[in-house]
């Protein structure tokens, strides 16, 4: 009765395809943009310091140990989000974290830090340069960069504790394992 | 209490649907008229019941009933009462609300009207119709119910996105539903066609009303929603390729397709198992659509908040509903036989040439909004694809396409003479070459589409009116005559000379605006003024104003040619103090043959406006030109043969004839 001819399977076959790319694609956010920065040594500056009383930040501080660079500024609501979870982390003492003070007024940013509870054990002044140099597109943002210098991996966006546990500490954690 | 009547009547219209899915079609394969002659009845109590559902969630819309979650999220009680009604449509819930409303109103359709039908075959329809209502009523019930109940009552909701609080979007959702939704019953027909294994010019006769009405309406439905876009969204353009625009461009593609190789069935008693495949491909590009815009994997202005478990569970559906059709296509298709045979040179073979370059564009179409999709699938990098992928590939297919719409109607069927031909269409020709040396000579250093746009547009209108002149013996018989031809001409004919003709003038629109764009963007003080594309535009200053929930800044200016104004643009700012946003709101002065836009951006420190004021020569002929087409599909929906009961089965067996290849 039936009578199977194979170009009638064609569009079965290109059904059965298409439903498989669409169920990966599922699982991806399109909004991600990978950092192109990735795996590659960090870009070479030397900022000055914000505070009086720490140091500056340059390429050369970032060798040795993983740390945490983050991106921030007294104007960007976001940072103001996160500044509790990163104020909680840097207590912990697991890695220093080490801030980037991006197109900001000086007296700001020093008085958003003392309200925020200053995570960082280094602020540098970037005018944009830097912001640039690391592939950034906006602030909040945290890179990870291993002891030898290179930038592993990049956080878009106000750190949540959620983010913290999942994104951040699991590859910590895998650095170090690593050492 | 409200809501839960509503949320009662979704759950029992799911039982209906399985009953509508089931019964008809087991009655009809066993032959017992009693449970066939369910499908009718369950198609309309569906309906009823959806409908009842529908008007709940409305009601808990209008009155700000924020117990509802999709209220409190989407609502507020400050909102004016319009944007409360279109506001149910408004978000991801009550939009596919909306679109099981279409779906059912459709099934109910049939059930009401589709007396003519053949009892068996009008059972097995419903119940495939009532299979997809499974489905979506189920995707609704599990996975985006809107009656669900919050608790506490928040005092007040959080609002509806400013941008959509617009008359222009009240309308394009249902009308775009109706469209592409609509095409879920050319699917009926297909896999219930494919189910009694016979296609033949009675099947193309009872699917070309359905499929016409969805067509015309997706064809309102895309032309609306590219009007919102222009002049909502204050870009200056109207189509961006944007994949829920493409979303609804591609079953537009391949329905359009459907709707020109249908005739060949019906005419020809050829083309079937391609037609087929078209009615299931369509469908299921609508619901690729859906999927698309539901499932969030691609990034879109229109894209609703996505959800990966929703998006998961279109994609079984998808699974279901297209890959058990392509099933029962894999297995019947083959048997199906043609009896017309026509030469390559003929109406047919004009029909099969629109439907290959038709089923190019559409795929070109797919390709470019999947690319990123799959690209980042199998790990590669992050891309966009744009307009300059479209004109690279989209454009060249519709040159073919467009040249051959202008001789396919005077050809005739099964074998056409080119010489004849040529003679009949020398005018055309003509006034093409002479329209596109023309606009050459005009477009010089700006656009080298140009020529090519016009010369085309004005070969399709005038071959258009040439093929309508020749139907009627215009000029060879007295007036009167003629007149009398064109009152009793088949409306079908004349339907295709009105979409053909509107097409023509949309391409006129969308070359002449895209060449001939003039834009300027500053910053004016009030007293300055600008000189655009011979026009003088004077900014006469600002005032306030306010509306019901929202307050703004509205700019004067005043627009003179010669030293004589003709009129006032008042393009604004709305400030939305809920959402903390601030809408520009386009100015827009239209004479039908060019706009001239205003928009009004920042106030900047040093005093004064950014204005970007544009002139668009010729961009409302876009939409007009997509309305003459909608109207061509309406006029030729009220053809006598789609109106007058199915013609008689041919008795004579049918000769063993192969049909002509087409590659899918």
């Amino acid at each position: 009765m039936f009578r199977l001819k194979l170009i009638y399977l064609l569009p079965l076959v290109a059904l059965v395809g298409l439903l498989g790319v669409l169920g990966l694609g599922l699982g991806h956010d399109p909004s991600a943009l990978p950092s192109a920065m990735i795996d590659k040594p960090a870009p070479s500056f030397d900022l000055p310091p914000l505070l009086a009383a720490k140091p500056g930040l340059k390429t050369a501080d970032l060798k040795g140990h993983p740390v945490l660079v983050n991106f921030f500024a007294s104007w960007c609501l976001p940072c103001r989000e996160e500044a509790a979870t990163l104020a909680g982390f840097a207590a912990s003492g697991a890695v220093p974290i080490y801030g980037i003070d991006y197109k900001d007024k000086p007296e700001a940013a020093k008085s958003f830090l003392e309200q925020s509870g200053d995570p960082f054990q280094r602020v540098g002044i970037d005018t944009g340069r830097t912001f640039i140099d690391f592939g950034a597109y906006g602030v909040p943002e945290t890179y990870i960069i291993d002891a030898s210098g290179h930038i592993r991996y990049r956080f878009a966006g106000p750190l949540t504790p959620d983010a913290l546990r999942d994104q951040i500490l699991p590859r910590l954690a895998a650095l170090k394992a690593g050492k | 209490m409200i809501a839960e009547i509503g949320h009662f009547a979704l759950v029992l219209a799911l039982g209906i649907a399985l009953v509508q899915a089931i019964v008809p079609l087991w009655g009809a394969s066993t032959a017992r008229p009693a449970m066939v002659a369910v499908a009718a009845p369950a198609s309309l109590i569906q309906f009823a019941l959806v409908a009842l559902s529908f008007g709940c969630l409305a009601y808990g819309y209008v009155v700000s009933d924020f117990s509802l979650v999709t209220v409190f999220e989407n609502s507020h009680s400050d909102k004016p009462l319009l944007y409360k009604i279109t506001g149910v449509w408004g978000n991801h819930e009550g939009s596919m609300l909306l679109w099981v409303l279409i779906l059912t109103l459709y099934g109910a359709a049939v059930g009401l009207f589709g007396g003519k039908l053949p009892r068996d075959f009008r059972a097995r329809v419903l119940s495939v119709h009532g299979m997809i209502g499974v489905g979506f009523l189920a995707f609704i019930l599990f996975t985006s119910n809107p009656f669900l109940r919050l608790a506490p009552v928040p005092p007040d909701g959080q609002g509806m996105n400013p941008v959509l609080q617009d008359p222009g979007l009240a309308f394009h959702p249902p009308m775009l539903y109706l469209g592409y939704v609509g095409f879920s019953m050319a699917f009926s027909f297909a896999v219930a066609a494919l189910i009694e294994g016979r296609v033949d010019a009675a099947w193309a006769r009872w699917v070309r009303p359905w499929t016409l009405a969805a067509w015309c309406a997706l064809t309102a439905g895309i032309c609306l929603g590219s009007w919102w876009a222009y002049y909502e969204l204050g870009w200056g353009g109207w189509w961006s390729w944007d994949p829920v625009e493409n979303a609804s461009f591609m079953p537009w593609l391949s329905g359009t397709a459907l709707l020109h190789s249908a005739i060949v069935v019906e005419k020809r008693d050829s083309l079937k198992t391609w037609t087929i495949f078209l009615a299931l491909l369509t469908f299921a590009l609508s619901l690729l659509g859906t999927f698309l815009v539901r499932s969030g994997v691609l990034t879109s202005v229109h894209a609703f908040a996505s959800d990966p478990r929703r998006g998961a569970f279109i994609l079984v559906l998808l699974a279901l509903v297209v890959g058990g059709s392509l099933v029962l296509y894999a297995l019947r298709a083959p048997a199906l036989r043609a009896t017309g045979s026509f030469a390559l040179l003929s109406r047919e073979g004009a029909l099969v040439l629109n439907n290959l370059l038709l089923a190019c564009a559409a795929t070109t179409v797919f390709l470019g909004t999947l690319y990123p999709l799959f690209l980042s699938t199998i790990g590669g990098p992050s891309v966009s694809v744009g307009a300059p992928y479209y004109e690279a590939t989209f454009l060249p297919l519709m040159v073919p396409l467009l040249l051959a719409l202008g001789i396919g109607p005077l050809m005739t069927w099964k074998r056409a003479d080119i010489i004849p031909l040529m003679v009949r269409l020398r005018l055309a020709f003509v006034l093409a070459v002479v329209a596109a040396a023309a606009t050459a000579y005009l477009a010089i250093g700006k656009s080298a589409l140009a020529p090519l746009g016009l010369g085309l547009a004005a070969w399709i209108f005038i071959a258009t009116l040439t093929e309508l002149a020749e139907r009627i013996r215009l000029f060879r018989v007295p007036l009167g005559n003629s007149l009398r031809r064109l009152a009793t001409s088949p409306r079908a004919a004349f339907g295709m000379s009105l979409a053909h003709a509107g097409l023509a003038v949309t391409i006129a629109g969308i070359t002449v605006s895209t060449g001939w764009q003039a834009e300027s963007i500053q910053v004016m003080k009030p007293g300055d003024s600008v000189t655009i594309a011979g026009d003088t535009w004077h900014f006469d200053g600002t005032s306030a104003i306010k509306g019901e929930n929202w307050q703004g800044l509205e700019a004067r200016f005043t627009l003179s040619h010669d030293g004589k104004p003709f009129a006032v643009l008042t393009p604004a700012r709305h400030s939305f103090p809920l959402q903390q946003m601030t809408l520009a709101k386009v100015a827009i002065h239209t004479d039908g043959f060019a706009d001239w836009y205003a928009v009004l951006g920042e106030e900047q420190p040093g005093g004064g406006w950014v204005a970007r004021l544009y002139h668009n020569p010729l961009v409302p002929w876009v939409w007009f030109g997509a309305l003459i087409m909608a109207l061509g599909g309406i006029v030729s929906l009220t053809d006598r043969r789609l109106r007058i009961g199915a013609p008689l089965r041919r008795a004579k067996p049918a000769p063993e004839m192969p049909e002509p290849h087409v590659p899918a």
